[in-house]
C-alpha cells in the first residue's frame, strides 16, 4: 500500500506538464548563467554548455528580468489537454494534483479566476459646462484623509466666539486616501516589510504589522504602523500596542473569509520565531475564529480592552471579509465601538489560501463597500467612522471608483509588491520567490533592497494620489472627502444592471433629466 | 472626583482614594461626579492615573463587576488586590503587575498577557489565559470552558495556569505552549477533574490533570504522555506557587496525574497541496 501511495505521488510530475517555459534564444545568450543563479524555482540549468529548462517553471521572470543581454523570453505552454469547455485544464489539473497528494489545493495572492470585474464596468464623471472643472497643478485640491472616529456631527458654541466643541475621538491624518494592507513579516521577508513601512512614512500613511509582532527594528516607524491584532495574537504586547498609530483586529481577510492562517515551520526562521515569540520551526497557525469573540457583544469587548489598553489614544478598528451578509455584520462591528472598519473584498491577495475559499468565498468590495455605506448611512452610522476598502485596488481607477461607491480611503497590497518586483506568479506559499518579497531565505531576501524598494511604492502611491486629484478636478471637486459614497459621480457600463441597482449606480445613459 | 473619596497628592498625582504608606485604597461602588455609579470606563482612569504615582498596591474594594481592570500593566512592582467580583477581561495583555481576587473571576481573565501573576481565591470561568505568553494564573476553585486556549511559549516566556478544582471542555484547545495543571481538588477529589475534547488541536505545550481522564475526553491532535522527571519538577514548582498563593496543602501524588500532549508540532503537515495548477 505504501508503494502504491508514493508512486501516486511521484506520477504528479508525468501527468501534469508544465505551463510555463523559459526560451532561450542561443544566438544572444553568452552564457553567463546568471538565469541560473537567479532561478530560486530551480527550472534552468547549465546542461552540456548551454542555458536550459529543466521544468516547473513559475513565470515569475526572474531570468528574462535580468539576462543581460533579454535572451530568455516565458512562454505560455498551449493547454495540454483536449479541448473542453467545462472540463477546462484548469479544472482537470486540479483533479490530477489531488490524486496524487490527496492534498488541499493551496495558493496564493488574490483569485486568478475570471469572475467578472466591476470595477471595470464603471465610468467616471466629468464637469462639462454646467460647473467648471479645477486644474489640480494650479489650483489646491485636498487629499488629506482621516482615519478612526468622526464626530459625527458639528456642534458650534456661539456664546463667547464661535469654537467648535464636538468630540472628536482618536484620528490619525494621513496624506492620501491608501493605506497599505497587512503584509506580516513571515508571510513577506524583513526587507519587503521594511519598504512597506519606509514608504509609509514617507507618503505620511499607514502600513498594516499583518499578524506577526512588531520587529523591534521597525519600532521607528510605528507612528505609521496599523498594528494587526488576529486570532493568533503573534507579538501582541501592551509594548507594541503602545506604539503603533492605529490597532486593527483582523477578523477575516478577503482572500480567505473564514479561515485563519497557517505559517508553515519551515517559514518559521530564528527572525520569524523572535517577532512571533513561537519556538523555531513550529507551525505558527492563527485560528480560525477569534476565541474570545463569539458574538457582536464579545467583538465589542475586545475592541474596548483594547481602548482601555491603548488608554483611548488610538482608533481602533476591526478588518472582515466580504461575504454575503457583510452590511448587517458592518453595523453590529460599528455599533460594537470600531473606530474605523475595513472591509476586504473576495479578490484580495494572500501569502497562502486553500485554493476552494480564495477562488470561491466572498464578495467582491465594489458591491460590498456600497452596501455597507448604505446601511450605515441609513442607519445614522457613517458619519461617526471611518470606511477603508480593498480587495484588489489595482489601480488609481479602482481606488477612485471604490471611494465614490461610498469608501473614505482604500487598503492596497498587491499592488505594493508588484511595485518592489512581485509578477504575482501566485507561489508565495512556497517560499521560494525569486524577487526576495515572499520568503525567508537569506540568500533570496538579500535580492531585495529595502531603500530602492521603498522609493518605488512611495512613487507608485504618489503618482495615485496625483492621478486622483487629476480626477477630482476634471469633476470640479477640490477635496476628496467630496467624492466619499457619491455615487452620483459614477455610470454603470456592464450587463447586468441588477448590480448597478444593488451598487446604487445610475446606469450610462441615465442623467438629472 | 468619586464621592466618598477625598482626593489625596501623592507623588505628585492627584488620587482618588485613601493613600496609606505605598497603598492606595479605592473604593469602586462609588459614584461619579455625575451621581452615577463608577462604570469601567471611569474606574480604570482613576486606577491608571493612580499607577502614575509609583505606589506599590493598589486596593480595590466593593468591586461591581467593572470589565478590563488593570490592562496592560506593565509596572512588576505594583500589585491590584481585588475585593469583590471584577468582570470580564481582568488583567488583559498584563505585563508583569500581580493581580490577587479574593473572590470570582469572571470570562477572559488575563487575556493575552505577557508577564506577571493573576491569583484568584475562588472561581475563574471561560477562556481564562486565552493566548497567553508568559506569567501565571494561579486559580483556588474550578475553570470553565475553553481556558488556556492558544497559550504560547517562547524562550524563557512560559505561561502557566493552575486550577485547584476542575476545568469544562477544550482546556487547552489550540495550545502551543506552557503549562496547564489541573489539580482536581473539590468535593470529588480528582474523580470529574475535566471535560471533553482536552487539547483540541494543540501543537505545543502540555496539560497537567490529577484524577480520572479517558482517552475519549481528548480532543483531536491530543494524545496522552509520560510523565517525565521535568514534568515533575513543573508541577511541584507550580503546586508550591499555587500552595504559597493560597496558604493550603495541595496533594503530590504525581502516579494520579495524566499528561496531554500534542500528537505533533506541525499539525498542517502533508494537509496542503501546493503544486501549480
Amino acid at each position: 500500500m505504501n508503494a502504491a501511495v508514493d508512486l501516486a505521488k511521484n506520477s504528479i510530475g508525468h501527468l501534469l506538464p508544465d505551463r510555463f517555459r523559459p526560451v532561450i534564444d542561443y544566438e544572444s545568450c553568452k552564457r553567463c548563467k546568471k538565469c541560473v543563479s537567479e532561478c530560486s524555482f530551480k527550472a534552468i540549468d547549465f546542461i552540456d554548455g548551454r542555458v536550459t529548462p529543466t521544468g516547473g517553471c513559475v513565470a515569475c521572470g526572474r531570468c528574462a528580468a535580468f539576462c543581460p543581454t533579454g535572451a530568455i523570453e516565458i512562454e505560455v505552454i498551449p493547454d495540454q489537454f483536449p479541448p473542453h469547455a467545462n472540463f477546462t485544464e484548469r479544472i482537470r489539473r486540479g483533479i490530477i494534483s489531488q490524486a496524487s497528494t490527496g492534498g488541499v489545493l493551496l495558493s496564493s495572492c488574490g483569485t486568478d479566476v475570471e469572475h467578472p470585474i466591476i470595477f471595470d464596468e464603471i465610468l467616471l464623471d466629468a464637469a462639462q459646462v454646467t460647473n467648471p472643472s479645477i486644474d489640480p497643478l494650479r489650483e489646491e485640491i485636498e487629499t488629506i484623509t482621516f482615519l478612526g472616529r468622526r464626530s459625527g456631527k458639528l456642534t458650534v458654541s456661539e456664546k463667547d466666539s464661535f469654537a467648535f466643541i464636538s468630540e472628536i475621538g482618536p484620528v490619525v491624518a494621513m496624506d492620501m486616501p491608501v493605506m497599505i494592507g497587512h503584509i506580516s513579516l513571515g508571510s513577506v521577508s524583513y526587507n519587503a516589510q521594511k519598504a512597506l513601512f519606509m514608504a509609509a512614512k514617507e507618503l505620511n500613511i499607514v502600513a498594516g504589522s499583518g499578524e506577526g509582532g512588531l520587529h523591534p527594528d521597525f519600532y521607528v516607524y510605528a507612528d505609521h504602523i496599523n498594528s494587526e491584532v488576529a486570532s493568533g495574537r503573534f507579538g501582541v504586547t501592551s509594548d507594541y500596542l503602545n506604539k503603533v498609530a492605529t490597532v486593527e483586529i483582523k477578523i477575516g481577510q478577503g482572500a480567505k473569509p473564514g479561515h485563519g492562517g497557517h505559517l508553515p515551520g519551515e517559514k518559521v526562521t530564528d527572525l520569524i520565531s523572535q517577532t512571533r515569540m513561537i519556538p523555531i520551526g513550529t507551525d505558527a497557525l492563527s485560528p480560525y475564529p477569534h476565541h474570545d469573540i463569539y458574538s457582536i457583544e464579545d467583538l465589542q469587548q475586545l475592541i474596548a480592552v483594547l481602548k482601555e489598553a491603548t488608554e483611548y489614544r488610538v482608533p481602533i478598528g476591526v478588518k472582515i471579509a466580504a461575504t454575503h451578509n457583510v452590511a448587517a455584520v458592518s453595523s453590529g462591528i460599528v455599533r460594537a465601538g470600531a473606530d474605523f472598519l475595513t472591509i476586504d473584498g473576495f479578490r484580495g491577495g494572500t501569502g497562502s489560501s486553500p485554493r476552494i475559499i480564495r477562488d470561491h468565498a466572498g464578495i467582491p468590495i465594489e458591491v460590498a463597500v456600497a452596501v455597507v455605506d448604505k446601511r450605515l448611512t441609513e442607519e445614522g452610522l457613517r458619519n461617526k467612522m471611518t470606511l477603508c476598502a480593498g480587495g484588489s485596488i489595482r489601480s488609481s481607477a479602482d481606488m477612485i471608483k471604490c471611494i465614490a461607491l461610498g469608501a473614505d480611503l482604500v487598503m492596497v497590497c498587491t499592488a505594493a509588491l508588484v511595485a518592489m518586483g512581485c509578477r504575482v506568479c501566485q507561489q508565495c506559499h512556497r517560499g521560494l520567490c525569486s524577487w526576495g518579497i515572499a520568503t525567508q531565505r537569506s540568500e533570496l531576501t538579500s535580492r531585495l533592497d529595502s531603500d530602492v524598494a521603498a522609493v518605488r511604492v512611495t512613487n507608485l502611491f504618489s503618482a495615485w494620489n496625483e492621478e486622483l486629484k487629476e480626477v477630482l478636478g476634471a469633476m470640479g471637486i477640490d477635496s476628496v472627502e467630496s467624492l466619499v459614497g457619491n455615487r452620483d459621480r459614477l455610470r454603470y457600463f456592464g450587463a447586468n444592471p441588477k448590480i448597478a441597482e444593488i451598487m446604487g449606480v445610475k446606469h450610462v445613459g441615465e442623467g438629472w433629466g | 472626583m468619586v464621592e466618598g473619596h477625598s482626593s489625596h497628592e501623592f507623588n505628585g498625582v492627584e488620587v482618588s482614594g485613601v493613600v496609606e504608606g505605598d497603598t492606595v485604597f479605592i473604593r469602586a461602588d462609588g459614584r461619579d461626579g455625575l451621581g452615577h455609579p463608577l462604570d469601567y470606563h471611569a474606574l480604570n482612569a482613576i486606577i491608571r492615573k493612580t499607577i502614575m504615582t509609583k505606589c506599590k498596591r493598589i486596593v480595590l474594594e466593593g468591586v461591581l463587576g467593572q470589565r478590563y481592570i488593570g490592562s496592560a500593566s506593565s509596572r512588576s512592582d505594583l500589585k491590584i488586590d481585588i475585593h469583590g467580583t471584577p468582570g470580564n477581561n481582568l488583567g488583559a495583555f498584563l505585563d508583569g503587575s500581580t493581580i490577587e481576587v479574593f473572590g470570582n473571576a469572571q470570562d477572559l481573565t488575563g487575556n493575552t498577557m505577557n508577564s506577571g501573576k493573576i491569583i484568584v481565591h475562588g472561581n475563574a470561568w471561560d477562556v481564562t489565559g486565552l493566548a497567553a505568553r508568559g506569567g501565571e494564573i494561579l486559580i483556588k476553585g474550578d475553570t470553565g470552558y475553553r481556558v488556556g486556549i492558544h497559550m504560547k511559549e517562547f524562550g524563557g516566556a512560559k505561561p502557566a495556569i493552575v486550577i485547584g478544582g476542575t476545568a469544562k471542555d477544550y482546556l487547552g484547545e489550540y495550545m502551543a505552549g506552557g503549562t496547564i495543571a489541573v489539580l482536581g481538588i473539590g468535593p470529588d477529589n480528582g474523580k470529574f477533574p475535566i471535560g471533553h475534547n482536552i487539547g483540541a488541536g494543540m501543537h505545543g505545550g502540555s496539560i497537567l490533570i490529577r484524577g480520572q481522564v479517558s482517552h475519549h475526553q481528548l480532543g483531536r491532535g491530543a494524545v496522552f504522555g509520560d510523565i517525565i522527571e521535568d514534568d515533575v519538577q513543573r508541577l511541584d514548582e507550580l503546586i508550591r506557587d499555587f500552595e504559597e498563593a493560597f496558604k493550603v496543602e495541595a496533594p503530590r501524588d504525581w502516579s494520579a496525574f495524566s499528561k496531554v500532549c500534542p500528537n505533533t508540532y506541525r499539525p498542517f503537515s502533508g494537509h496542503y497541496d501546493p503544486t501549480l495548477i
